[in-house]
């Protein structure tokens, strides 16, 4: 599915880097601890998050990620967004909670990965 | 033979910087066209080390060394020092406070996810001097 796809199967804002909502993603992983997301990620292009500090853009960056979603109505830190414009990263915010939002996205299609 | 020698202060105040040497390293890796799959694993291995010197050892300093074959990163600060390597070897053992913890770090993950994404490891360690880490991914 697209990243736009998954904004609207969400009821998602954009928050940054919108022009870039028409890329494919395949699959997803939900994670508030990083250091989860940095020993067990492999191929997820999207990271379902309620953390919202700048680490959270690096830690995607590092796994080469394209879309960060923030659950529960989060809004990442000024620094957080500033990061990910100069890299190109997707931005969004959903008022649905985590798990709400995993199983939205998993029956819509998107895998977990491997 | 010739090689890129990159050497970074890691500022052990300041948690938002953490992982910029490593983005710096990353980019000039992705310049030299090595393999994707190669760059993430030394990625994410010099990122954990980074995240390591700020929480727990008020920072220090980041080296890479990339050669044609392979790259080696060392991580050396002047911290408090480990006292049982072993221990701090195991996943899930963390001495990292809540703080760490609600910034999505702190899981006890990042010296066995340093030794898991690297060709080679070597930790030393002496309590109240400081920590050296030296890691290579072989491309």
């Amino acid at each position: 599915m697209t990243i736009n796809q998954i904004a609207q199967i969400l009821e998602a804002e954009f928050i940054c880097c919108e022009e870039n909502k028409h890329n494919e993603v395949h699959s997803a992983c939900g994670s508030d601890m990083m250091s989860d997301v940095l020993a067990y990620v492999k191929d997820q292009s999207v990271l379902i998050t309620g953390l919202c500090n700048p680490q959270v853009v690096r830690t995607a960056e590092m796994m080469d990620m394209v879309c960060i979603v923030f659950v529960r109505g989060k809004r990442p830190s000024e620094e957080a967004i500033a990061l990910a414009k100069q890299k190109g990263l997707v931005m969004m915010t959903t008022q649905h909670r985590m798990f709400s939002a995993c199983g939205l996205l998993f029956s819509a299609g998107l895998a977990s990965g491997n | 033979m010739q090689h890129i020698h990159l050497e970074y202060d890691v500022d052990g105040n300041n948690f938002v910087s953490a992982g910029q040497a490593t983005e710096n390293v990353k980019f000039c890796l992705k310049g030299l066209g090595i393999n994707p799959q190669m760059i993430r694993r030394i990625a994410i291995a010099m990122y954990e080390g980074e995240i390591n010197m700020v929480i727990h050892a008020n920072g220090g300093k980041a080296i890479a060394d990339i050669y044609m074959d392979k790259i080696v990163v060392q991580l050396v600060d002047t911290g408090e020092g480990i006292a049982d390597i072993n221990q701090a070897m195991q996943p899930g053992f963390s001495t990292a406070t809540e703080d760490v913890r609600s910034l999505g770090f702190g899981a006890g993950m990042g010296l066995p996810n340093m030794r898991k994404y690297t060709d080679e490891f070597e930790i030393e360690s002496t309590v109240g001097v400081g920590t050296h880490i030296t890691m290579t991914v072989k491309f």
